[in-house]
């Protein structure tokens, strides 16, 4: 029987800042299985980084203890690290030093001796395909680069134990899969223990094990079949209404009874609450149930949701707009240097659609949006947002876009009022005017009770909502939305893409970037870009379409990305 | 043959931080582009020296002797005379700076020095750089008395005999002001690679979460520190290499002192910065606070408060008492005399052990601050 | 257009006085500069250790004595007795210098034959030593003087009357502080604004700015107005701290010193502006800021002379807005000059904000990050 790889008892941990003191773990117990992978999954907040951080010694408990393969890990903390691996959300590495030199500096602090070093050193290589890029520094990887260099820094030395902290935020998902085939077959062939915290449901059914962690407390652990077998019989596909599929989910989602209501596709993905039978109502005749299998994510909603206050969706006015194309790129190409980043793109986005960027990290998306802002100018080809070139249109042109960068571009020491009014005036919004967007701000996105926090200090699902509510100000015919849901948690998720759904209907034109696939398949069309070129667009089911293979004929939108992804490469 | 895990690991470590400082061209201009930089400026554009200053020379009424008191001026190498012919027009020039002085001989200069009547000379000097005006007072004082001299024996007048200071001056008899500003120099230049760069790479690993995945390894806080400061001692002996080499061989400071005394106070005076640089970043974690507070606890102290420039004796007993808890204090009183005077034990001994005491302070102190932890 | 550049301006001082960081940067090392500037940069020496030789003992040697000892910038340490004492106590810095009186002092000087007295000073710190070298010249020239008006000796008729204008008493303290009013306007300003856009920049803040119908000219009014606004403040409280704390007398009038100010911190800012637009994060910027500081401080004429720097030097001191700005301090506070006698100073503070503020509004947009 071999050791229990880490076992928690009880912790508590908390935190001051200045007066107040935050609780992040309360009274914690777990327990892991040697040789699986188990997934350390909840919201924003809830413990998870905190927790990786006691296990590996970096912090100690307030009271409870916590063993790691059998040894104390605050009392023995320098035996428990030379037995474990541990990769930082932010990888670790240094990034003015090359792979090797990387490679070679974790080799050197945890001991491996020079004779076993080039077996290691191209088994890992191997594993992780950083092979050809070794002298590269690592400051010039791609971001799934850079996380699978973080991973094989700290399997220099085969630890017992691997604790992985959220390895797969803002990573493409070729490069997320090309990890979780790793961590497959460090399970398989190595038999190691590995803690994995993550904010993708979908990676939770690759787990053996979950534990579910909210607020400080363990809710549950256990398989992830566990969590979605008692929605059994209460999830469904609904389909055909009239009035298109926006609508439908939007009335789905307030019916007293539905836990979960979310766009998949042509259809809306429903989870009702315990006992309630879905009755279609007499008016929505041609709207058909299909029931489905659960899957862990709502299972996840379900169990979350429930103590959760549901909040109202924004009122957002239907502002007559425009027909027509929003957004026209003809040939947009950008060069840096030898690199071209952006490759004779044209596309049109019609006006009040939702039009999704797919692609790998580095595939160009970041450039194309700053070049649609103005904020670039291209090396070639034209774009015109709202029938003008922004980077010479006159400045009011500009009120007519919101944007939302990757970052939630905040006055992290302004509180929400503060940027809010600084947004509104520097929009040209004055007076009571200025005061009514403001107010509307704070209430439609549930912002009034910390409207006078730093907006730093907020959690990062406020950020981003503050940092929506910002770019909504003067409401913008058209919005850019710049992976506007990197590391939020799913609820958080799913509230955002509500109000996307709100504003699409409201006639706004919408333009967003995402890694989640799930949230690609809210798009009106979609745009799967790699290497600054166009490989396919289309609507989501257009695109599974394409990917469609003899193998894997219905394939998820997931499948499709990297099917056409590998297809070009 | 096995390595021990200790040395592979201090070797990882020294190897990752020598990489990372040449490749980083920020921390290679401080290290050394910075330093050279100052001291081509102090040692070739900066100096307290006047020399060719100009003055002005008001002449109401043309003479025999005021043509050779005109004359003295033009021999001197402090001075480029310049002629008014009135008192109104001098007093223009000193008030648009077109001179510094001007020394001011009455239409009845001559009459009245041939008649034995009292002949004053009236000197005004603009007193806005008073350090200046102190020493342009000198000068004329020096050329007045010669010429003074030279006037009497001419018309064998006997001068009257009195004291005659013979005044000698030890150690830097031309006075050279670049043989005192350049010793303390180097103190300015090691101090911004000792505290200001550690200080600052430091702080950088804590802000990109190097140092978390750093601590989750089987490294000890030694290895931490010492592979931390061994790379950067190597840069901050490196620069006062250079410094000293080209205080020597460009800037031709004498050197009096052993080099074996030099290199064992730069030694101390590095390990007592390198402390305080790591202090800082240990209690910031922060780039930019510890850069801010590198610069005022320690850049600006080495410039104001070490003798470097200002003589610490005329300063006021609160302002003394602060220059002890300065460490660049020491040292620039250690360079001065190596440089200038030589191994004056009396000198060197206690102000090393005061370098000595301040490094093993600071040191010990992150030593006990720094934990493998990240609370 | 008003309105959006006052929101921005009034977000520029939120965000400045809302962090710790930037509060601690304006108040803090403006602070202890000013007071450790302002007692230890002096040139002037008030407390001169030195130690007497005295081999002849007779009262003429006395007498000399006693007029070092009733100096008040100098220090008697002790009384030197044996030969050797000279050079360790000279060595070991216990005294600047030593005044050895040679053992036929008095004799010779009743005799009439001229009277060495030997003046032996530490060359270590050579400004000290030429200061110290004037100080002792004059004593003995008064001395003299005095020597022989008692005995009704007469050499030529000629002596000198020495004057000095705008600073009579020679105080280097008044020439620091009213320099300090320059440097510290200089340090404040630029902290403000080099990091202005380069937080933004790295927040990324900057973009969001650069979509909204902010135009270049108006985001470059926005993020000026604060840095001239504390610029200005800071240079009326050092100002007021110069002339009622330090005494420095301050001659001219008002009108001049202000624009002189204006002119000076609207170059500052853009200098600042320009190095926040250029760098891509806040360490570059402040590593900048820090690389115009120290040279634009060396090269103004704030401790030595610009005439004393080679020709080369001085064309580089052309560019360094310091430069005119404490010509410009100096000549009002001490001097009372007028506009007429600083015109000179003016204009090219002028050019330099006209050339580093249309920089930095052009960068804006032009950086590619």
């Amino acid at each position: 029987m071999p050791v229990c790889p880490l076992r928690a008892l009880d912790v508590h941990k908390s935190f001051s800042a200045g007066a107040r003191s935050l609780c992040a773990l309360d009274g914690v117990s777990l327990e892991l299985r040697p040789g699986v992978v188990t997934g350390l999954i909840g919201p924003d907040g809830a413990g998870k980084t905190t927790f990786m951080r006691l296990a590996a010694g970096l912090l100690v408990p307030d009271a409870g203890r916590i063993q790691v393969l059998g040894l104390d890990a605050s009392a023995d903390s320098l035996a428990v690290q030379s037995r474990i691996g541990y990769m930082p959300q932010r990888f670790g590495l240094y990034e003015d030093l090359s792979v090797r030199e990387n490679l070679d500096l974790y080799a050197d602090l945890q001991g491996v001796s020079v004779a076993e070093r080039p077996a290691r050193h191209e088994r890992l290589m191997e594993m992780t395909g950083l092979g050809p890029f070794g002298t590269r520094l690592a400051g010039q990887l791609s971001g799934g680069m850079k996380q699978k260099l973080g991973l094989a820094c700290t399997l220099v030395n085969p630890p017992h134990l691997l604790l992985l902290d959220e390895p797969t935020v803002g990573v493409d998902p070729v490069s997320r899969r090309e990890l979780w085939a790793i961590v497959d077959r460090l399970v398989a062939e190595e038999g190691m223990s590995l803690l994995l915290s993550t904010a993708y449901l979908d990676e939770a059914q690759r787990c053996a094990d979950v534990v579910l962690i909210h607020q400080g407390r363990v809710i549950d652990q256990g398989p992830p079949a566990r969590f979605s077998a008692p929605l059994r019989g209460r999830t469904f596909h609904v389909t055909g209404a009239p009035d298109g599929r926006r609508r439908l989910q939007a009335r789905l989602a307030a019916r007293p009874g539905v836990l979960d209501a979310v766009l998949q596709g042509d259809a809306v993905r429903v989870v009702m609450a315990e006992g309630i039978q879905p009755a279609a109502d007499a008016s929505e005749e041609s709207v058909r149930w299909e029931p489905v299998e659960p899957r862990f994510a709502d299972g996840f909603v379900a169990l979350l949701s429930q103590g959760r206050d549901r909040i109202a969706l924004p009122e957002i006015a239907a502002v007559s707009r425009a027909s027509g194309d929003a957004i026209v790129t003809e040939g947009l190409t950008r060069r840096f240097g030898d690199f071209v980043a952006v490759d004779r793109l044209s596309v049109a986005v019609h006006a009040g659609e939702v039009f999704g960027l797919l692609g790998a990290n580095g595939a160009g998306k970041t450039t194309t949006f700053r070049m649609l802002c103005g904020l670039l100018p291209p090396s070639e080809g034209r774009a015109r947002v709202a029938g003008v070139d922004l980077r010479h249109a006159p400045a009011e042109a500009r009120a007519r876009i919101g944007y939302m960068s990757q970052r939630f571009s905040l006055y992290t020491n302004l509180s929400a009022t503060q940027n809010l009014d600084f947004f509104a005036r520097a929009y040209g919004l004055r007076g009571a005017r200025a005061r009514d967007r403001v107010a509307w701000a704070l209430d439609a996105f549930g912002l009034a009770q910390l409207a006078g926090a730093e907006s730093g200090s907020l959690p990062l699902g406020y950020k981003q909502r503050l940092a929506m509510a910002a770019a909504l100000m003067h409401e913008p015919d058209i919005l850019f939305l710049d992976e506007p849901t990197s590391g939020v948690d799913p609820l958080a998720r799913r509230e955002f893409w509500s109000r996307i759904n709100a504003l699409a209907e409201g006639g706004v034109t919408v333009l967003v970037t995402t890694h989640f696939m799930e949230e690609a398949e809210y798009c009106d069309r979609l745009a799967v870009m790699a290497a600054g070129e166009v490989l396919a667009l289309g609507t989501p089911a257009e695109i599974k379409a394409r990917a469609a293979t003899p193998e894997v004929p219905r394939p998820d939108l997931e499948q499709a990305f990297i099917t056409l992804i590998e297809a070009h490469a | 043959m096995r390595t021990r895990p200790r040395t592979l690991r201090l070797r990882g470590l020294l190897r990752k931080e020598s990489l990372q400082i040449l490749r980083d061209p920020s921390s290679l201009a401080i290290a050394f582009v910075l330093p050279v930089f100052l001291l081509l400026l102090f040692g070739y554009g900066v100096s307290l020296d006047s020399k060719h200053v100009p003055i002005g020379l008001v002449i109401e009424q043309p003479s025999a002797e005021a043509a050779s008191f005109v004359g003295a001026f033009r021999q001197s190498v402090y001075f480029v005379p310049r002629l008014y012919p009135s008192l109104q027009d001098g007093r223009a020039a000193l008030r648009n700076h077109d001179v510094n002085g001007i020394v001011v001989l009455d239409g009845d200069f001559a009459q009245r020095l041939k008649g034995d009547r009292d002949a004053p000379i009236q000197v005004v000097v603009s007193g806005t750089d008073a350090n200046s005006a102190r020493l342009l007072e000198g000068y004329v004082q020096g050329v007045w008395s010669s010429w003074l001299q030279r006037e009497a024996q001419a018309r064998r007048i006997p001068l009257p005999v009195a004291v005659e200071p013979v005044i000698r001056i030890w150690f830097n008899p031309e006075l050279a002001s670049r043989n005192y500003l350049v010793p303390g120099l180097l103190v300015v230049n090691m101090t911004l690679v000792g505290a200001l760069l550690t200080a600052l790479v430091f702080a950088r690993e804590w802000e990109r979460g190097t140092l978390e995945a750093l601590m989750v390894t089987p490294v000890t806080i030694e290895e931490i520190l010492i592979g931390k400061l061994l790379p950067y001692f190597v840069l901050g002996m490196g620069g006062m290499v250079l410094s000293v080499i080209m205080a020597l061989f460009l800037f031709e400071v004498p050197m009096r002192g052993s080099f074996w005394v030099l290199a064992v106070c730069s030694t101390l005076f590095l390990l007592a910065a390198l402390g305080m640089g790591l202090l800082i970043s240990i209690v910031t974690r922060n780039q930019f606070v510890a850069g801010m507070i590198a610069i005022l606890a320690t850049f600006l102290p080495a410039f104001l408060l070490s003798g470097f420039l200002f003589d610490i004796g005329s300063m006021p007993p609160l302002v003394q008492a602060i220059t002890h808890i300065v460490a660049a204090r020491y040292f620039v009183a250690i360079l001065q005399s190596l440089f200038l005077a030589g191994d004056i034990w009396t000198l060197i001994l206690p102000n090393a052990a005061a370098l000595a005491l301040m490094a093993a302070f600071f040191l010990g102190l992150s030593r006990r601050l720094l934990r493998k932890r990240l609370e | 257009m008003l309105a959006r550049i006052l929101a921005l301006a009034v977000k520029e001082f939120l965000v400045l006085f809302k962090d710790k960081r930037s509060r601690l940067v304006v108040v803090v090392p403006p602070l202890i500069q000013l007071l450790v500037f302002g007692y230890a940069a002096s040139f002037d020496l008030n407390d001169i250790a030195y130690a007497l030789y005295d081999r002849d003992g007779g009262y003429a040697a006395r007498d000399l004595a006693a007029r070092f000892e009733g100096s008040p910038s100098f220090r008697s340490v002790g009384r030197i007795t044996r030969q050797g004492q000279i050079a360790e106590w000279i060595d070991a810095r216990k005294v600047l210098l030593v005044i050895q009186i040679g053992p036929r002092f008095t004799a010779d000087l009743l005799a009439g034959t001229p009277a060495p007295v030997q003046i032996l000073i530490d060359g270590r710190n050579s400004n000290s030593a030429q200061i110290v070298q004037n100080d002792v010249s004059r004593i003995i020239a008064d001395f003299n003087r005095d020597w022989t008006a008692a005995r009704g000796l007469q050499g030529m008729p000629v002596n000198l009357i020495t004057r000095a204008w705008y600073n009579p008493n020679l105080e280097s303290r008044w020439f620091f502080v009213s320099g300090l009013v320059g440097l510290l306007t200089l340090v404040v300003t630029m902290m403000v604004t080099a990091l202005s856009v380069a937080r933004e920049r790295e927040q990324g803040t900057f973009d969001q700015l650069l979509v909204t119908p902010l135009r270049p000219l108006e985001i470059l009014i926005g993020k000026a107005t604060p840095g001239l606004v504390i610029g200005v403040l800071e240079a009326s409280l050092v100002v007021t701290i110069a002339v009622f704390w330090f005494g420095v007398p301050l001659v001219g009038g008002l009108g001049v010193l202000y624009t002189g100010i204006l002119l000076f911190v609207l170059a500052a800012v853009g200098v600042g502006l320009m190095i926040s637009s250029l760098a891509a994060t806040l360490q570059q910027a402040l590593l900048g800021a820090f690389l115009f500081l120290v040279p634009a401080v060396i090269l103004s004429g704030f401790a030595t002379p610009i005439a004393n720097m080679p020709e080369a030097v001085q064309i580089l001191t052309l560019g360094d807005p310091l430069r005119y700005y404490l010509v410009i301090l100096r000549s009002v506070f001490l001097e009372g000059a007028g506009f007429e006698l600083l015109i000179d100073q003016m204009w090219p503070l002028a050019v330099i904000a006209v050339l580093t503020l249309a920089a930095a509004g052009w960068l804006f947009r032009h950086r590619m990050t």
